[in-house]
């Protein structure tokens, strides 16, 4: 049987995680093919209930990338999505979900290599944890 | 090499008409990425009625082949997968805007750096591509047209604040062209500029580099000075304030007096003057100082033996020329303005708070202010360094830098930036005015970076011969007519005591009073921990705040010395310009809006807008052009009432699900 490859769906503010990831292709850098990014304007945009959707709807992990702490380009959107974040980890195991299914990271738009590293590390963690067991109400 | 567009069947949800265009790249997305597949499988693909690829999209045939696609197959919807929407998404939404599609409903899938640039060729990638493309065909099939918000503006500047910042603003918008208001607390301009004595690193005399400047304000046509006035209230948004000024009145016709002084002499009352920083006394009715602007003298009505009724009224007996007019009201003045500038300044850090440098029980012991003002010409010693205790040339000074910055614990933990280069003027001037005195300076680090301000500091050093002392002083208090300074050499880890008889206090420079309340009324929800105003970012808007239209200069932002303060009030004042000078202004349509049928009112969202662009009464309302679309509301708003302009919830989850989707699934 073919190795199990999670399928991640990452959420990206436009003005750093986005460019981060963009920069990591200029830059040729190589990490697994398993996500498929979502562009938002900010971090602060996510709502909880996307995250629980995209993993009842068959991701194995959702990845938030923002803008490092003060550098949100609308001042305060990524401390919002880090409470939020916050809070939806401590209800994940109540909706029988691993709250490392969720990771919330900062990618800054000269941060191509973290980017690539994010998603290497990613991949390998939901790896680990194997597929998203399918919700009962599905 | 262009391949017939595959076409496809009615889309089964909707009657999008989507067509999709997957670039090559040459062999940047080519190379990697099967693209024939992908514009096969999107071919396939719900909503898309047409489906294709070709070398290079960007390039003119490229840009026209979707344009005629455009019209050919009366496209509702432009999806282009290839490289970064940074690079080409303004091109390909010309491009549509140009056939007849609204720019909105194009959308660019990152195939390129996203996909074909980071991962081997193979069937992976592609079924990557391929997914990245649906979920932006979802992103557009949801997107509604939209139009660029364009208002209005006022084609008139409010300058608030009228030190070096505020004058430097004004003069360059007013000689753009355009309208100036310029308001000032205090009864002339000038700031604390006009109170220092000669200015580092070349030794200017302050005034003389700076009178002409204020003169320059009260002749310029476009300028209108109010002194003694305060912006009372702020309504309104970006190019559209509508600001309210009160002010107060002075008592003196500026048309008629001419300055002759008569008035102050009369004058039975003495209070400390504000100018000389407490050092000398002056009249109720004064002039801060002889070149100020306007030049007129001004009745102080709180010092004044009274008013209502008159208690005294010797100054108008003994005025010539009548200008003094008990009766004068305050005035209120309304005006529309497009564009703000605060430039409100600082103040030195209250030595009261100084409780272990002995300031306020020792009178010997002052501020940098109080020092300017001594070693000021036209200062309350003539120029010559006499302390304020008994009027004797103090023989040995002590100057104690970081006093009250770079302390976290007690104090302020920031840094004041101008104190080192100041304190070593300070000290220079003092030794060539007192050849026989000595000066100590007690410092934490030197940090004199600026042009010519280390060879300044050296120069203190060796030509002056002013012992600068590692260290930080402990105590300083009184003894018989000497101040006592008890201080470590960090250097040499010894104790050192001087006996001096004068210590001068390198404050900590702190926010201007009242500056809490001015940013109140402008909306400016953010100063930063310390009270300073906060840049809209710190990099890339350092003279912007979140208020669209308000811009920052000088001291108020933070620590400044002049040149700094001078250049950012000329990038202000460029902003400024910049936006008094557009025809229109232009806002991107993406903001927020509100469904007023789901809208509780419960007022979560407002307090989660940065930019103040929301308010709840019955149900929020949206102001578009203060909104930047950062969509934090519609993330926090319970209901699902609030959303992002082309970035809703159902967008959002019909992107989730064609990223998810297996590409076999689809096809099958
Ligand atoms: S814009 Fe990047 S996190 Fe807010």
């Amino acid at each position: 049987m073919a190795e199990f490859e999670p399928k991640i769906v990452a959420f990206l503010c436009r003005w750093c995680a986005y460019a981060g990831a963009d920069l990591a292709g200029t830059s040729r850098l190589k990490y697994p093919p398993n996500v498929v990014p979502i562009r938002v304007p900010c971090s602060g945009r996510v709502e909880p209930a996307w995250v629980v959707d995209a993993l009842r709807e068959g991701a194995d992990g959702v990845l938030i990338g923002g803008c490092h702490p003060g550098d949100c380009h609308y001042v305060s959107g990524n401390y919002k999505a880090r409470r939020r974040v916050y809070l939806l980890k401590k209800i994940l195991p109540e909706l029988g979900i691993e709250p490392g299914r969720v990771r919330l990271e900062w990618v800054s738009a000269s941060e191509g290599k973290r980017f690539a590293e994010v998603v290497a590390d990613f991949v390998a963690q939901l790896k680990a944890l194997g597929p998203m067991k399918v919700m009962s109400d599905r | 090499m262009c391949p017939d567009g595959l076409t496809q069947h009615p889309s089964r949800a909707t009657k999008a008409r989507i067509g999709v265009f997957v670039c090559h790249c040459g062999h940047n997305i080519a190379g990697t990425v099967d693209v024939a597949r992908v514009a096969e499988e999107l071919a396939r693909y719900p909503g898309v009625v047409y489906s294709t690829h070709y070398d290079y999209m960007c390039s003119d045939p490229g840009q026209e082949l979707v344009k005629k696609a455009i019209k050919e197959h009366r496209l509702t919807g432009v999806v282009v997968a290839a490289c970064s929407p940074s690079m080409h998404e303004p091109t390909f939404r010309t491009a549509a805007q140009e056939a007849g599609l609204n720019q909105y409903l194009v959308e660019i899938a990152n195939i390129r750096e996203h996909c074909s640039w980071v991962h081997e060729a193979g069937p992976a990638t592609t079924d990557k591509a391929i997914r990245i493309t649906r979920a932006v065909v979802e992103k557009v099939r949801g997107n509604h047209p939209l139009e660029p918000l364009t208002i209005g503006h006022a084609e008139k500047c409010l300058v608030i604040g009228g030190g070096i910042a505020g004058i430097q603003a004004a003069l360059d918008v007013a000689e753009a062209g355009y309208e100036v208001l310029l308001v000032e607390r205090s009864p002339t301009i000038g700031g604390h500029m006009a109170q220092l004595s000669e200015t580092f690193p070349t030794l200017d005399c302050s005034q003389c580099i700076l009178t002409p400047k204020m003169v320059e304000v009260a002749r310029h046509p476009r300028i209108r000075l109010l002194t003694y006035s305060e912006v009372e209230e702020v309504a309104g948004f970006v190019g559209n304030y509508h600001v309210r000024i009160r002010k107060k009145p002075t008592y003196v016709d500026p048309e008629k007096c001419n300055l002759c002084g008569d008035c102050e002499e009369v004058c039975p009352v003495r209070v400390p003057s504000e100018f000389d920083r407490g050092l000398s006394q002056r009249a109720a009715i004064y002039i801060p100082f002889p070149q100020a602007v306007p030049s007129s003298y001004t009745l102080d009505a709180e010092a004044c033996l009274g008013l209502e009724p008159l208690r005294c009224s010797e100054c108008a007996r003994v005025c010539e020329v009548g200008a003094i007019d008990y009766d004068m009201q305050e005035e209120i003045f309304e005006e529309d303005v497009g564009a703000i500038i605060v430039a409100t300044g600082f103040e030195l850090y209250p030595v009261e708070e100084m409780a272990e440098y002995g300031y306020g029980q020792v009178p010997d012991v002052i501020d940098g202010l109080e020092f300017e003002r001594i070693l000021s010409a036209s200062g309350p010693t003539g120029g010559e360094v006499r302390r304020p205790s008994d009027g004797k040339v103090p023989k040995s000074v002590v100057f104690i830098q970081c006093s009250g910055s770079r302390d976290p614990e007690l104090h302020k933990p920031y840094c004041s930036k101008i104190c080192c280069m100041y304190t070593a003027k300070h000290a220079l001037l003092y030794r060539h005015l007192v050849p026989d005195g000595r000066a100590y300076v007690f410092y934490i680090d030197i940090r004199a970076g600026g042009k010519g301000y280390e060879e300044f500091v050296t120069r203190a050093m060796e030509e002056d011969r002013i012992l600068y002392l590692r260290g930080k002083v402990a105590k300083v208090f009184r003894e018989g007519d000497k101040v006592v300074v008890w201080g470590v050499d960090t250097l040499t880890g010894k104790r050192v005591e001087v006996e001096a008889d004068l210590v001068v206090l390198a404050q900590a420079i702190v926010p201007a009073p009242g500056v809490t309340e001015l940013a109140q009324r402008l909306h400016m929800s953010c100063l930063d921990e310390h009270g300073f105003l906060k840049e809209a970012h710190p990099k890339l808007r350092p003279l912007e705040t979140l208020a669209g239209g308000v811009f920052i200069a000088g001291a108020a932002q933070a620590p400044k010395d002049i040149p700094d303060t001078v250049a950012q009030a000329s990038g202000a004042a460029a902003k400024a310009i910049a936006l008094l000078s557009a025809p229109a202004l232009v806002h991107p349509p993406e903001v927020a809006a509100v469904d007023e049928e789901l809208c509780s009112g419960c007022g979560i969202c407002a307090p989660q807008c940065p930019y103040s662009a929301i308010t709840v009464e019955e149900v929020a309302e949206v102001n578009e052009v203060l909104c930047e679309g950062c969509g934090a509301c519609a993330a926090a708003c319970p209901s699902g009432a609030m959303t992002l302009r082309n970035l809703t919830d159902e967008q959002v989850l019909a992107m989730v699900r064609a990223a998810l989707e297996a590409a076999e699934v689809a096809s099958g």
